[in-house]
């Protein structure tokens, strides 16, 4: 019995600028079940990480969440005073944002951010404890228990991702954002640091989403996928019908890009530029640089709406 | 065969002066040679810490060998003189991997490149350096007049990327040596940029070396691949053979953690533990730490190069009944280009560059 | 490896549709106001000098052209000193005289620690060992005991630019130092490995490549050893080691010194100098730390 834990609805996130209002997120509308990994997958300006922002409340001015709700077990997340929201950060839904790893107090030991967290929570614990807790969450990380007493700096990339992980399931939330939790890590590192992340979902029996650029990365962690594009939800569909049939014509132009190591082929870009979010063109975002455009697509903007069961995208040739 | 540029010994290491205990050898023993007759794109894949940046400054001539040298035309980076120096400055270009930093923000775009044109006296008048840098921009697929007049803040990433490549075309080098061009952009666009890069050697027979941490790119660009590890070659050779039936452990490894967006190819088991962290100066194979299949020979002495197929070099101790091959006779394992016909679209000329203001 | 900052939070500057200056002047002035309020009082200073040079006889200045100890009053509205000088004339001449040693110390100053910081940051190696050496090893010894020595070697009487000169002796060490560190930095940037492969040489480079970043930096530079020049002189002229005869601020604050006017006072001799001095300094610092907000952006505020 899937239940959702996670409902976004008609999420619409806007940055005031002198030059005008960049919409950075549109309209978008998607569900997280218990125990699932979703992927949000997009290039640089797609609004993936605004989205994942908006989710926590965390938008800073200029940014504004202009519309839409949010709902986390029942609860609509945009209601909540500032206080209550602050409660539920970390300790229902973590965030593991981008760059973290760099983000980690260079001057304060591992153990001591950890306990700064769960105190931050109003979680009381006797340095036993602390220690205790610590340890355990060190270990489910991964981690040898000594590296509580080490300063971020003595750690390599891999391990203090690994830490940041610690810290966000400190409160065993049951939503996991993770924003490109692996971007400066090697290949081979970043493979540990993703079946940590998987192996604490399933201890915690929590829901993950996973926001990235790297289609590859994302493809092999998450059960079910969403390409956004222009700030949209273009498509979200299980992460195998991503690849075999794509709906999308952004979704099948970029997974035609990708290289592959099977055999050598062509070069297959997309032609054309992503949009400014503050200038997006009318009707559908993609339909400058889509080979399948039709008229319809220059004046009126798609719906997203299920083309299959349990696939949504918004495009007109549906 | 005359070689255009070569690398013999070439070692670099860090620190060790008389108040740094702490020696890091980012490069040891390395070497490489560059055909001048046959163009040709040879890929050099390594992570961080593999000493794949220290490789492209000392191929530049930006960093000095502790050991070792560059030769370009059999001439030592170190010892040219001026009008030398300026030869292998115009012949040698680069694309580096930031299209950020790249760029000074203080002038417009036209700056990176109407400078090399200036100082190599490309044009005699301002409007042939105009025409000169028009076609250089046309040829990667770019418009020029959404491109030149503008400060590099407001083009984005790719673009930045082009506008490198443009420049790195304009001199009509022999050479260009690519550090990550692509890492730093956004999915779509790779192909296009590296299909120009491609259409350069096979159309203007510029050689390529390809650095990159990303096996799959190198693998569709380059036809030979070198994979460093650690400072050290792990293995070397036809790319087909390396990349699809890999012996070096390391390499192995390598390809098993790279995730690829299909479904049919899925990341195998768990991984093993974290890497060990090897003192600097052990002598031993630099994987030794992580190898599976680590024996005690493994720890003691770096392994040579062992030439176990007629395309491919590994440097380890599992292979250790084929014959072996010194460090600047590893040339011989690469092949020669593959066949112009190989399906290249995306190259200019075609369809998919020249496309609405890339 | 970031992928490109998110193009929201890049707003471009430069480049900008003009949609005319004066809003986007009025716009800029809200987001940095210290550097209006810096502008502002310095206008100020220049309005009070330019003004009163042509309402006020600064022949006034000078001993024994006005009846002594006098009071604010219309003919004398800065009062008169003890030696019979008009105190608004002695303002007016002065400032721009203590202004003048502040800008050629400055200018000096940061003139030649633009031109150390820039090679010894470049080239590194030896001349950066030397030139650092030397600026560190005189930043350690007190500035004002090796200016009061100067000052006191020089036999003759000092003239106002000789002032500068000997603040300026000493004004090149910090700037070198910060010159230094900032270009230590930019050096590193990628498009200064682009410059060397273009074929561009060292002169070249620092010149056209990296001078040009740091400008903002160093006209924040320059107010601060400005600002610092006449705070020296200031200190100087106070002991008494100043040009006697000229009526600058810090010389008038000798004489209200040495007639003890504070104990006696007469509050209008001492009123004028400082708070002129105060409008000086506070100019000079608002207008830091407006150029400090333009040349680093990390300090911006938003719109």
């Amino acid at each position: 019995m899937t239940t959702d834990v996670l409902r976004v609805q008609d999420l619409v996130v806007h940055y005031h600028t002198p030059l005008g209002a960049v919409r950075a997120a549109d309209h978008i509308t998607f569900t997280l079940r218990a125990e699932e990994r979703l992927g949000l997958a997009g290039e640089s300006g797609s609004g993936k990480s605004t989205m994942a922002l908006a989710i926590l409340r965390m938008i800073k001015p200029p940014g504004r969440i202009e519309a839409g709700e949010v709902w986390l077990e029942g609860i609509n997340v945009m209601t909540l005073p500032e206080e209550e929201m602050r409660r539920v950060r970390l300790a229902r839904i973590a965030m593991i944002p981008q760059g973290s790893m760099n983000s980690l107090n260079p001057v304060m030991r591992i153990k001591a951010q950890i306990v700064d967290a769960l105190k931050d929570h109003g979680v009381r614990l006797s340095a036993r404890q602390a220690e205790d807790r610590v340890r355990d969450l060190l270990q489910s990380v991964g981690l040898q228990p000594q590296v509580a007493e080490m300063y971020p700096h003595e750690l390599s990339g891999g391990m203090k991702q690994r830490a940041c992980i610690a810290i966000a399931i400190s409160l065993r939330p049951k939503v996991i954002i993770a924003d490109e939790p692996t971007s400066a890590l090697d290949v081979v590192v970043q493979k540990q640091v993703m079946e940590t992340l998987a192996r604490v979902q399933k201890e915690l029996e929590a829901s993950v989403i996973l926001v990235g650029h790297d289609m590859g990365l994302v493809a092999q962690f998450v059960n079910r996928l969403g390409v956004m594009y222009a700030g949209k939800l273009v498509e979200v569909s299980p992460v195998r019908d991503i690849f075999t049939k794509p709906l999308h014509p952004y979704t099948q132009m970029l997974i035609a890009s990708l290289p592959s190591l099977e055999q050598k082929g062509t070069f297959r870009g997309i032609p054309g530029l992503a949009p400014l979010l503050r200038d997006l063109p009318p009707g559908c975002a993609f339909h400058p640089r889509c080979p399948q455009a039709l008229d319809r697509c220059r004046t009126e903007a798609p719906q997203f709406k299920e083309a299959r069961p349990d696939s949504w995208a918004a495009c007109h040739l549906l | 065969m005359a070689t255009l540029l070569e690398a013999r010994h070439l070692t670099k290491v860090f620190g060790g002066g008389v108040f740094d205990r702490n020696t890091t050898v980012a490069l040891e023993d390395f070497a490489i040679s560059i055909d001048s007759d046959r163009p040709s794109i040879t890929a050099v894949v390594g992570e961080s810490g593999s000493g794949k940046t220290t490789l492209a400054r000392l191929l530049l001539g930006l960093a000095t060998p502790t050991r070792g040298e560059v030769l370009y035309l059999g001439r030592d980076l170190q010892k040219m003189t001026q009008t030398e120096m300026r030869t292998f400055r115009r012949d040698v270009q680069v694309i580096f991997q930031d299209p950020y930093e790249v760029y000074n923000p203080f002038y417009r775009v036209d700056h990176v490149l109407t400078t090399p044109v200036s100082k190599f006296k490309l044009a005699s008048t301002k409007a042939e350096a105009r025409v000169v840098i028009e076609e250089a921009l046309k040829a990667v697929g770019l418009r020029p007049e959404e491109t030149l007049g503008r400060f590099p803040h407001q083009l984005s990433g790719g673009q930045r990327q082009r506008v490198m490549v443009a420049r790195a075309l304009l001199l009509r080098p022999r050479l260009i040596l690519a550090d990550e061009p692509v890492s730093m952009v956004d999915a779509s666009l790779r192909a296009t940029i590296l299909a120009s890069l491609r259409a350069m050697t096979l159309e203007c027979g510029i050689s390529i070396i390809y650095i990159t941490h990303d096996l799959a790119t190198a693998y569709q660009i380059s036809e030979n691949i070198v994979v460093l590890y650690r400072g050290s070659v792990a293995e070397a050779g036809d790319v087909e053979c390396v990349v699809k039936r890999p012996q070096h452990p390391y390499t192995q490894l390598l390809i098993s953690s790279i995730p690829m967006a299909s479904a049919e190819r899925t990341w195998s088991s768990e991984s093993e533990a974290a890497p060990g962290v090897q003192a600097a100066g052990t002598a031993g194979c630099r994987f030794a730490d992580r190898c599976p299949s680590a024996t005690a020979p493994c720890l003691q002495t770096a392994p040579p190069l062992f030439q176990t197929e007629p395309h491919r070099a590994v440097a380890c101790y599992l292979y250790q009944n084929a014959p072996t091959l010194a460090t600047g006779e590893m040339v011989r394992v690469f092949t020669g280009l593959a066949t112009p016909t190989k399906g290249i679209s995306g190259q200019p000329g075609s369809g998919e560059a020249q496309h609405a203001g890339v | 490896m970031a992928q490109d900052p998110s193009p929201i939070l890049t707003v471009p500057e430069a480049g900008r549709r003009r949609e005319g200056w004066l809003p986007d002047t009025w716009r800029y002035m809200r987001r940095n106001p210290s550097l209006v309020v810096g502008l502002i009082l310095l206008l100020i200073l220049v309005l009070f000098v330019g003004i009163g040079h042509l309402v006020v006889d600064t022949n006034k200045a000078r001993a024994l052209s006005a009846p002594a100890m006098r009071a604010p009053s219309f003919q004398y509205p800065f009062g008169t000193d003890r030696q019979g000088r008009d105190l608004l004339a002695v303002m007016v001449a002065g400032t721009p005289l203590t202004l003048r040693i502040g800008f050629i110390a400055g200018f000096l100053g940061v003139g030649i620690g633009s031109i150390l910081g820039f090679v010894s940051a470049y080239y590194r190696g030896i001349v950066d060992t030397l030139i650092r050496g030397i600026a560190d090893v005189g930043l350690t010894v007190p500035g004002l005991l090796v200016l009061i020595i100067i000052a006191v070697s020089i036999k003759e009487g000092l003239t106002v630019n000789q002032m500068a000169l000997v603040v300026a002796s000493l004004a090149w060490l910090n700037p070198t130092r910060t010159i230094r560190s900032q270009v230590l930095t930019l050096r590193e940037r990628g498009y200064v490995d682009v410059a060397r492969l273009s074929g561009m040489s060292g002169p070249e480079i620092i010149f056209k490549e990296l001078m040009p970043n740091l400008l903002p930096y160093l006209g924040a530079t320059l107010v601060n050893a400005v600002s610092n020049a006449i705070l020296a002189s200031i200190g100087l002229e106070v002991l008494g080691l100043g040009p006697i005869d000229s009526p600058t601020l810090g010389m008038t604050l000798y004489w209200v010194n040495y007639n003890a006017a504070l104990i006696n006072g007469w509050w209008w001799w001492w009123l004028a100098p400082i708070v002129i001095i105060l409008i000086v300094f506070l100019g000079l610092f608002f207008l830091t730390v407006g150029l400090d907000e333009i040349a680093n952006p990390k300090l911006r505020r938003a719109a």
